[in-house]
């Protein structure tokens, strides 16, 4: 996993509450056997359109506009991935150059899923969020540069936003972290509590 | 000190190692594996060089995208054909039990583990699928997981996790005859909002709840996730028990009385405190339908599609506006108006045997209406079918010109080849009524099995209460 420290980009303004993962990435993209390659796919229905069997862009849709096409930071409402718990979502997200979405509040799969991506997600005060809209409006164009090691997204004419984060979601982006080999130094722990458990509920292991 | 919460007594029992800060490595007993995702994760042990934990716990099964017609020929699609024969390879690369397409067993995997009791109280449960929720209805803690939380499953038997607040949702009173679990559920969701679980592990309680069924329970807590919240659940009783007896995962004669006095202390201890108490009371609800494209987006039968200037907020207001473009409704219009072009009987939500039950007792003597092209009828398993089918209601569905299919997930999200055209409107006994969910273009109401079937033979929606 890439591990993250800053990220600077234009601010994405995707004006939406509840951005279900079905829409950030639809089911006929989920055939894939492979994690990349998704990007081209990301949020297909809306920046598209299906003309004789052929995508063309939808000029309405955010990332089809000037100075929003290759934008690394999303702004966003609300409740952003509920629905499915498809990893193909933050895989969409990141393969087409997504690092980090900011907004009031995030689903839980897909909160979890985009740690394990090395996306990083920004939770702001909803005050802030709407701010934010106001001035992405106001200016468009408006960057942003988070810094993670800092907690702190500072807008480009100047403002700064301090935010929250779990200690060991931070210390996992910092350093690009496999979970699964942090988790097997506790093989011994893992074992332990196993022995005990078909001891008490032997009724729960098919082999013996 | 206060007592502890079904939920607190989960997690206690499945504590590996805790960190200071709260985080914990939480032991897994059941990992259910279906084929949508899970390649990267075995492609990920292979990478690694990694092997499986403990093959015993694993279990998988095709479900996503395998045809509902005579299955004999394969699947046609040639990118869905090796999705599903990549998940046979996996299974028998690595070891793990699988349920394949032709496997009188194989059906939608929320459905199939109760179904077998490969699902127990005291279980955590976990599946690379978010209405993993379901089996919580079984006393059970069981949420849904990514692809790397898969790997990582597969790789260690455990998972790491915050513990989630705790939200009990208690229901008074009674439900009238004709109204369901699901409109239960899309209640409490409207009530709640798709956020409002969000951060919580909620418990469905109270005498409403006691009286449902499993079958209903598990409709319940499957759309736990639909409000936001990762896990629902409900406390184990005699039904619990009953329901489990002679399951053939279940345990045998030799287990099976230490495991019921296992079972019968996980409920939530009488002083215990939650950090948030939702009540509702049962004769308050009518059957619901969803007008819009989130869950939330939900009324009364007897209701009206609302007018966005009456939305409590200008986001809220903007999101109804967009959602009734899309559905193409107007304000003010009555939802008994609402007229459908398909009907989809099936899911993880509503394709058990009582949910083909209630189908069948409105399609009974009965006929589709002319104005919708079809109604699909999809059993959640081949258990399900084939008990469906010594009852008979296979007969009752095909002379009310229902289509009887083979199992799986089918038109919920259309992975396969039933799916809606653009523009058309369904109502469907599914989970999801996100724009394009269906197929794309097409248009979701979410309704109870009784209210789906009550629809295809009138055509609109009416009210199951008033069925003759
Ligand atoms: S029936 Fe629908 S919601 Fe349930 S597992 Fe299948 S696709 Fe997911």
């Amino acid at each position: 996993m890439e591990a993250f420290t800053v990220v600077e980009s234009v601010l994405v303004p995707l004006d939406r509450a509840n951005v279900d993962t079905d829409a950030i990435i639809p089911k006929q993209f989920l055939k894939t056997l492979s994690r990349q390659g998704l990007g081209q796919y990301l949020f297909y229905d809306w920046r598209y359109r299906e003309q004789e069997s052929h995508m063309v862009p939808n000029p309405g849709f955010i990332l089809n506009q000037d100075p929003y096409r290759n934008g690394r930071i999303l702004l966003t409402r609300e409740n952003f991935g509920c629905g499915s718990s498809r990893e193909h979502a933050p895989w969409a997200l990141a393969d087409y150059g997504i690092r980090a979405i900011v907004a009031p509040g995030f689903a839980e799969i897909f909160a979890n899923n985009c740690v394990q991506n090395g996306i990083l997600l920004v939770s702001l005060y909803e005050a802030d969020v709407e701010g934010l809209f106001r001035k992405t409006a106001a200016m468009k164009g408006l960057s942003a540069r988070i810094d993670l090691a800092e907690q702190i997204l500072r807008t480009g004419d100047g403002q700064v936003y301090p935010f929250h984060m779990d200690p060991s979601v931070k210390h996992k982006l910092l350093h690009g972290l496999d979970d699964i080999q942090v988790t097997l130094q506790y093989q011994e722990d893992i074992r332990a509590y196993e022995a005990g458990r078909r001891l008490q509920m032997p009724w729960l292991f098919r082999e013996t | 000190m206060a007592g502890q919460t079904l939920y607190d007594k989960l997690w206690m029992q499945h504590k590996v190692f805790a960190e200071r800060d709260g985080r914990t490595l939480l032991y897994i007993d059941r990992h259910l594996l279906h084929e949508v995702t899970s390649p990267q994760a075995f492609s990920g042990l292979r990478n690694a060089g990694r092997k499986v934990w403990r093959r015993d716990a694993n279990i998988a099964t095709a479900d996503h995208n395998v045809p509902t017609t005579d299955r004999s020929a394969g699947i046609s699609d040639p990118t869905s054909r090796l999705q599903v024969e990549t998940l046979d390879r996996n299974c028998a690369d690595f070891g793990i039990e699988e349920f394949g397409m032709m496997d009188p067993r194989q059906g939608i995997v929320h459905v199939i583990a109760p179904e077998q009791g490969l699902t127990l109280p005291g279980m955590t449960v976990v599946c690379g699928d978010s209405h993993t929720a379901t089996h919580g209805a079984l006393g059970a803690l069981a949420f849904g997981i990514g692809t790397t939380e898969v790997e990582h499953v597969l790789a260690t038997q455990c998972l790491w996790a915050r513990k989630s607040k705790s939200m009990r949702v208690w229901i008074d009173g009674e439900l009238f005859p004709g109204v369901g679990a699901k409109d239960l559920v899309l209640a409490i969701i409207g009530r709640i909002g798709t956020a409002g679980g969000t951060g919580y592990a909620i418990e469905f309680s109270g005498p409403v709840v006691q009286n449902l069924s499993i079958e209903g329970r598990m409709t319940l807590c499957n759309m736990a996730i639909e409000a936001g919240a990762r896990s629902g659940m409900v406390a184990v009783d005699d039904q619990t028990v009953e329901y489990l007896r002679d399951r053939p995962f279940a345990p045998d004669s030799v287990y099976w009385g230490r495991a019921v006095s296992a079972w019968r202390t996980l409920h939530s201890d009488d002083d215990a405190v939650f950090d948030r108490d939702v009540h509702l009371s049962g004769n308050q609800i009518s059957p619901q339908v969803t007008w819009g494209t989130s869950p939330e987006m939900v009324t009364a039968i007897e209701g009206c599609v609302p007018d966005p200037k009456t939305a409590p907020d200008a986001v809220r207001r903007q999101a109804w506006e967009n959602a009734q473009r899309y559905m193409d409704l107007t304000p003010g219009m009555p939802i008994m108006d609402i007229a459908v072009d398909r009907v989809f009987i099936g899911s993880c939500t509503n394709a058990r045997i009582e949910d083909l039950r209630e189908a069948a007792r409105i399609a009974r003597n009965g006929r589709k209406a002319d104005s919708v092209r079809s109604v699909l009828v999809v059993p959640g398993s081949g258990l399900v079918k084939a008990q469906a089918e010594k009852e008979g209601l296979d007969e009752i569905f095909r002379q009310a010109g229902f289509e009887w299919r083979e199992p799986g997930c089918s038109m919920c999200l259309a992975m396969n080849a039933d799916r809606l055209e653009p523009g058309e409107r369904c109502a469907a006994t599914s989970n999801r009524n996100f724009e394009g969910r269906q197929g794309t273009g097409g248009r979701t109401h979410l309704v109870s099995p009784a209210m789906a079937a009550a629809a295809a033979i009138a055509g609109h929606f009416v009210d199951v209460r008033n069925w003759k």
